[in-house]
């Protein structure tokens, strides 16, 4: 059962990508879907299996290799973050590769598609399961390359080319602390599997590591090293970049990878190190404030962006930041628990979001939509649920995941905790605007496309309407079925289930969910403080995500006007020019350097030295050879006998003769 | 005046460095160069037995049979070749033998 979740995708990718020609692109798309579906179907039951029955376990496969104290092997391990991974990845993944059926419908290439979409599914698989650290990177890299190959899958589109690079590149730059981190944690612990770092985390506590003659705290610079790599993949402040230019892929691809599964790899890897990150207090602390640092920054840029698909993107961004504050405050159930409802209600924005743009032919830019609300009314309902997910409206999924952040970070007692709160709190506002502004200037107000564009403008097929029915389900669902288990503490079941009308089943809390594969420190434990806080904490997500919509549809459909500050605007329409600063800063110092290597190291050095210096001596050298050969016999004889001359002479003056 | 050992070396020396002579001064025929390789073959024989008579050893004489014998053979195959080049070149001046160059 272990093997069929995560070996189904490997397998159809191979098929699909290696023998596409022969199967056809009916062939790639059957085998790719029922790949997945199987793995769906396998990982629902390992849930049932490991966290319902409480049986983790770890699944050897072969050995890797082994290099002096570096023993590495392939091996799954299922516990309970695991398997809620698995849970996510394969239904959002089984959900994106129907769509994609209807969605690519019109594309040459669907065989390569699909395969792509495969390729992520199985390195993803890889990530989440992963028993040691290298594996975890094996995945981790295969997620990276197949979102490069994603979002350039259009290769004819120069725009998605540099997107499809600057993700790549932007990401490469997270990895690089995070193999740091890796090593570092083979340096301090002798060894790479997860299970036995995790025993010996606590002896590890006063140990510091020596760089350049200042003493480092050593399990803080690895917690800060893994995080900057979670800062990379999860498009957080910083490395934020390249997550909206990646909206140039298409649209399933936005749903599946940047916004379910691979940018929340980054909530994965912190909330798996859990029992490292605890004993490293100032690392809690950053992911803390740079997650609500990017929650509120993110959901700023959202607020202007004209772009349905980045609007998207940031508000992907911002819910990311939500995990990282909960993860910070040291309530990574919370987290899990975001990234869960999240995975469902952002997917079914963003394949709704594609089933618009396939109804305006390929019109991503709002302010050319308009008054779609009656001619594709089934989109719209499922939008609807995504937003009102989103913003956290009581009952659907944002509503439990958001506010149990909320509450934890208000409960966590610390500065930065009630910053997050603060900063949290505004961000549910602006959710609220920003999810709300989409929905009106797409699907309400006047039409404001060409004649053209609204004459065709059609309801998506089924294949494509099916997957946002199940994700709406979800949406709706999956936050009041499974607050309980990801959630809620022992002493919350006896507490709250009046007030907040919420029956658990005996047994149902995290303690027992979760078992061994989170840790958190018992003074640490916001989750747990969380029935503390007073009544208006839990309610404010929800009343600032309502007044955010009010807002929203204040300004877009009764046309109120609000003075704008004109300067905040142009420098959020400019996403704070952070684009710009690294353009001169990073982008034109390193082309700069690169084509100083270019000209001095590479063509000066290397090649004057090395191939064009070689054969310049040869050539010369040869010159010289072909000289002497004259073809003149006398000549020939002449060197013969004088050579013969100063042999003789030399051995007579030598005194051999 | 007796013929000692050295005259029969000088002799021999004498005709050595005129066929070396020959070979560079000429610079027109082909057939004189192989007549002065042939006078070189001949001055070494004239050693050779010089030398077997003063030595009293029949090596000297046998070995000079042999040389005679490589120096006809080479005669025969140069004036082949000589015939040959001439055939196809019309001429058989040495400073028309140059496109053996490499």
């Amino acid at each position: 059962m272990e093997y069929i979740a995560v070996f189904p995708s490997l397998l159809s990718f191979l098929v699909a990508g290696l023998l596409g020609k022969h199967i056809k692109d009916k062939g790639a798309q059957f085998i790719t879907c029922f790949a997945v579906l199987l793995s769906c179907a396998a990982s629902i039951y390992l849930f049932h299996d490991v966290v319902l029955n409480e049986a983790p376990r770890t699944i050897f496969l072969s050995k890797w290799f082994s290099s002096g104290a570096l023993h590495i092997d392939w091996a799954l391990r299922f516990d309970s973050l695991s398997v809620v991974m698995l849970l996510v990845v394969t239904i959002v993944s089984s959900v994106v590769h129907i769509y994609s059926i209807g969605y690519m419908a019109h594309d040459p290439h669907k065989a390569r598609f699909m395969a792509y979409l495969s390729l992520f599914t199985f390195a993803m698989l890889m990530l989440v399961t992963a028993d040691n650290l290298l594996q975890l990177f094996f995945g981790w890299e295969g997620v990276g390359l197949s979102s490069y190959l994603l979002i350039g899958f259009w290769t004819h589109k120069e725009s998605a080319n540099k997107a499809a690079v600057k993700a790549f590149v932007v990401n490469r730059v997270g990895d690089f602390a995070f193999i740091l981190g890796i090593m570092a944690i083979f340096v301090l612990f002798g060894t790479l599997n997860l299970e036995e770092i995790f025993l010996n985390v606590s002896g590890f506590q006063g140990h510091t590591f020596n760089i350049l003659g200042h003493e480092y705290h050593a399990l803080t610079l690895i917690a800060t090293l893994l995080f900057l790599g979670a800062v990379g993949k999860s498009a957080q402040l910083g490395l934020h970049t390249w997550l909206p230019d990646a909206m140039e892929g298409p649209t399933p691809v936005s749903a599946l990878i940047h916004a379910a599964t691979m940018v929340t790899a980054g909530v994965f890897l912190v909330a798996r190190f859990s029992p490292l990150f605890e004993y490293a207090p100032f690392a809690l602390s950053l992911v803390c404030v740079v997650g609500a640092l990017t929650a509120f920054i993110g959901a700023t840029m959202a607020l202007v962006m004209n772009d349905i698909k980045r609007v998207i993107a940031y508000s992907t961004m911002s819910q990311l930041g939500y995990m990282f504050l909960a993860l910070g405050v040291s309530a990574y159930g919370a987290a899990m628990f975001h990234l869960f409802t999240h995975a469902f209600f952002k997917s079914l924005l963003f394949l709704g979001a594609g089933a618009v743009i396939h109804a305006v032919s390929d019109e991503q830019d709002m302010r050319k939509m308009g008054g779609l609300w009656a001619r594709i009314p089934n989109t719209y309902v499922f939008m609807w649920i995504g937003v009102l997910a989103l913003t956290g409206m009581p009952f659907f999924a944002g509503y439990y995941s958001k506010d149990i952040i909320l509450e934890a970070a208000f409960a966590s007692h610390s500065t930065h905790g009630l910053m997050a709160f603060w900063l949290g709190t505004a961000t549910a506002l602006m959710t609220g605007f920003y999810a709300a502004r989409l929905l009106f200037l797409s699907f309400h107000g006047t039409p404001r496309m060409p004649e053209a564009v609204q004459k065709n403008i059609h309801e998506a097929s089924r294949v494509m309407l099916y997957p946002l029915m199940i994700l709406s389900v979800m949406a709706i669902m999956g936050g009041y079925l499974f607050e309980g288990g990801f959630t809620a503490s022992v002493s919350d079941e006896i507490i709250h289930v009046d007030e907040k009308g919420i029956e658990y089943t005996s047994g149902w809390n995290r303690e027992v969910f979760w078992g061994d594969s989170l840790y958190v420190q018992p003074e640490n434990d916001s989750l747990t403080f969380v029935h503390h806080v007073p009544v208006w904490v839990k309610y404010l997500p929800s009343v600032m995500g309502g007044i955010g919509i009010l807002l929203a549809y204040m300004i877009y459909i009764r046309h109120m006007c609000f003075p704008v500050f004109k300067p905040v605007r142009i420098l959020l329409e400019n996403k704070y020019y952070v684009d710009n600063i690294y353009d001169v800063l990073v982008v034109q110092t390193v082309k700069r350097l690169g084509l100083f290597f270019k000209d001095v190291g590479d063509r000066l050095i290397i090649d004057g030295a090395g191939p064009n210096g070689l054969a310049l001596l040869s050539r010369r050298l040869a010159g010289v050879f072909s000289a002497v050969q004259t073809g003149r016999l006398y000549f020939y004889a002449f060197v013969m006998v004088a050579s013969l001359i100063a042999f003789i002479s030399w051995f007579m003056l030598e005194g051999h003769l | 005046m007796d013929v000692t050992l050295y005259h029969y070396l000088g002799l021999s020396a004498i005709l050595f460095v005129l066929g070396i002579l020959g070979i560079f001064i000429n610079r027109r025929n082909v057939i004189l160069i192989l007549m002065c390789i042939e006078l070189m073959l001949l001055s070494v024989n004239i050693n050779f037995v010089a030398f077997s008579a003063y030595l009293d050893d029949l090596g000297g004489q046998i070995f000079s049979m042999f040389v005679l014998t490589v120096a006809a053979a080479e005669a025969a195959i140069g004036l082949a070749i000589l015939l040959v080049f001439f055939r196809n070149r019309g001429s058989i001046a040495v400073d028309d033998v140059t496109v053996m160059k490499g």
